[in-house]
């Protein structure tokens, strides 16, 4: 639905050609149709310039942008103002903004109707679509109040269903919880959530927090110094080993209670998550398994997580158990001090 | 002097006064406010960047504030009479008032323009809105407070330039107090006069800020009170305010 390749955006100075920034450095982003696809990265990684970029806010250096089948890249004009055709495409992406941007001048109600009034449509028509909509995110009896009479969380509302009115394919939220409680920010999510499953809605944000990615999103990407370190479904980034972001979104810890111990992290997703296999682990080996630490998610009706694990004797010991689990589909990483693993110490702690 | 014979004196000047600042700030509203306007869009990293523009008009702007305005109204008279027929008058005065009122207004104008957040803009260029839309919809509305009390300013600062239209021959308040108060030594009609432009400076000053504290109190971006200041630039002759004090 989103596709970027290449997308390079570098910022200079004026008069000044030696100070540049390079915001992007050749971003390949796929954003599959139907999709929460986030993006995560700290200040300064170029999330910014990046959801800009998308509906062409920045115009990038370099790169293509494609969004719903269309190369907006190709719609630029020469000149510094955007285009028909552009402001038509643009009009066809939602976006909600971090600080809301609602107009204070304007009642609620007005605000939902601003973009239709672009495009547009005739004042009656404007109405009972702004009402539709302010129904769908359940502020139907603040209409005609003024953004400054609402709490933070009522103005998202207002900023989503604003950006919902061209009836829109793609969504882009610009950190919109950031501003937010984390009460507020659970709703939202889930007003979003709810919005990409009703309306099939394909929802690219960017944000800081991985408690974000972790609530709503499909797939995510991380983001570092303008370029793309990892991106893939949430379980995808689970079975890639040593998946900074996988680590940060399912976070274990723990250490061996006794030396002739084994500790594995178990890595689910997939098939092989839907079935009990450490108690089948323990039932076949007569074992006794104790859990260490667990980060466990149901995404899409699926058990995807981690889970740390210790199994009693020394890995040498326990060869045929981790065989049992590799062979349910398991990805099993060994973690511990002994030197002569197979694989390092794997003791990465999540972001938080 | 008595009253018999200052009042109609009085009520001449009284509506040659309004007659004046009235059409001045019309026609600098009109003139100063899409001046203004563009000169915010020009600047660098403005919608209509454009560097050379930007420059020229804030040139011209830079150089009708500066000029006092008795200069201007004397180096104006060929213009004026282009435009009006004669250098004397009610209607002479209108053309150097509004002309050294538009440049005056265009600088609040800016001013008040350039406090709109931008991401107000960037959210109607998402919608997909061109520079008209923002404008119109935006950088107007969202700044109305500001720009009533710029309005404001500008007739206080009007109702001063007004006072040295006398020299034309356009009458008005001012004129009364320099020609029979002070050349005249009639000190009771000149108080007079002063009492007169306090009430009506005060009243438009109070009209003025209640209209943009109203609209500012529905918009509701609280932490930025309006301070009523109905007495301000009664006695600073003419009216050296800034808009950016109203805020």
């Amino acid at each position: 639905m989103i596709t970027t390749t290449g997308l390079t955006k570098i910022y200079r100075a004026h008069h000044a050609r030696d100070r540049e920034v390079t915001a992007l450095d050749g971003v390949d982003l796929h954003v599959r149709e139907g999709e929460v696809f986030g993006v995560i990265g700290q200040s300064g990684a170029g999330k910014s310039s990046l959801i800009r970029c998308v509906n062409l806010l920045e115009r990038p250096t370099s790169g293509t942008v494609t969004v719903a089948g269309q190369d907006l890249t190709a719609l630029v004009g020469r000149g510094p103002r955007a285009g028909k055709e552009l402001r038509k495409a643009r009009s066809r992406i939602g976006m909600v903004f971090q600080h809301f941007n609602l107009l204070s001048s304007r009642t609620v109600q007005d605000n939902v109707e601003l973009p239709l009034e672009i495009l547009g449509k005739s004042g009656k028509e404007r109405a009972r679509k702004a009402l539709e909509l302010l129904d769908l995110v359940g502020l139907s009896d603040k209409a005609k109040s003024y953004p400054a009479q609402l709490s933070g969380g009522q103005k998202q509302r207002v900023g989503i269903a604003r950006a919902l009115a061209g009836d829109p394919k793609v969504l882009l939220s610009d950190e919109a919880t950031s501003a937010l409680d984390p009460e507020t920010t659970r709703s939202i999510l889930q007003l979003l959530r709810d919005l990409n499953r009703q309306l099939g809605l394909t929802v690219l944000l960017i944000t800081h927090e991985m408690d974000v990615v972790k609530s709503v999103c499909d797939s995510a990407a991380l983001m570092e110094n303008g370029k793309i370190v990892e991106s893939g479904t949430v379980s995808e980034l689970l079975a890639t080993p040593g998946s900074e972001l996988a680590s940060a979104l399912f976070p274990v810890s723990g250490d061996a209670s006794a030396d002739d111990r084994t500790v594995i992290d178990v890595t689910f997703h997939g098939e092989a998550a839907t079935r009990p296999v450490i108690s089948q682990l323990s039932r076949t080996y007569n074992i006794d398994i104790s859990i260490i630490g667990a980060a466990m998610d149901t995404v899409a009706g699926k058990q995807v997580g981690r889970m740390r694990i210790e199994l009693p004797g020394r890995y040498e010991e326990n060869v045929v158990p981790i065989g049992f689990l590799r062979e349910q589909g398991l990805q099993i990483d060994l973690v511990g001090t002994d030197p002569e693993a197979q694989q390092p110490v794997l003791v990465k702690e999540g972001a938080k | 002097m008595t009253w018999s014979e200052m009042q109609p004196l009085l009520e001449q000047a009284c509506w040659d006064t309004l007659y004046m600042v009235g059409w001045s700030t019309l026609i600098a509203v009109v003139g100063g406010l899409p001046l203004g306007i563009l000169l915010v869009l020009t600047d660098r990293g403005g919608l209509l960047q454009n560097t050379v523009l930007n420059k020229v008009i804030g040139q011209i702007v830079n150089v009708g504030r500066s000029l006092p305005f008795i200069i201007l109204m004397v180096a104006l008279m060929n213009f004026t009479r282009w435009m009006t027929g004669t250098t004397i008058g009610r209607e002479a005065a209108i053309v150097p008032l509004a002309i050294g009122a538009i440049p005056f207004f265009a600088r609040l104008v800016e001013t008040a323009v350039r406090e709109v957040d931008h991401g107000l803009v960037e959210a109607v260029q998402s919608m997909g809105g061109n520079t008209w839309t923002v404008v119109r919809k935006v950088l107007v509305p969202e700044s109305l407070p500001s720009l009533i009390s710029s309005t404001t300013t500008t007739v206080v600062a009007l109702i001063g330039y007004s006072a040295m239209a006398g020299t034309v021959g356009a009458g008005g308040l001012g004129d009364i107090a320099i020609r029979y108060g002070y050349q005249r030594f009639e000190t009771g009609l000149m108080w007079i006069t002063v009492a007169i432009l306090a009430v009506v400076i005060s009243v438009i000053q109070f009209a003025g800020d209640h209209a943009a504290r109203t609209l500012h109190r529905r918009g509701g971006r609280s932490g930025r009170p309006l301070l009523l200041r109905p007495l301000r630039g009664i006695f600073s002759g003419t009216v050296t305010t800034e808009a950016t004090k109203t805020r």
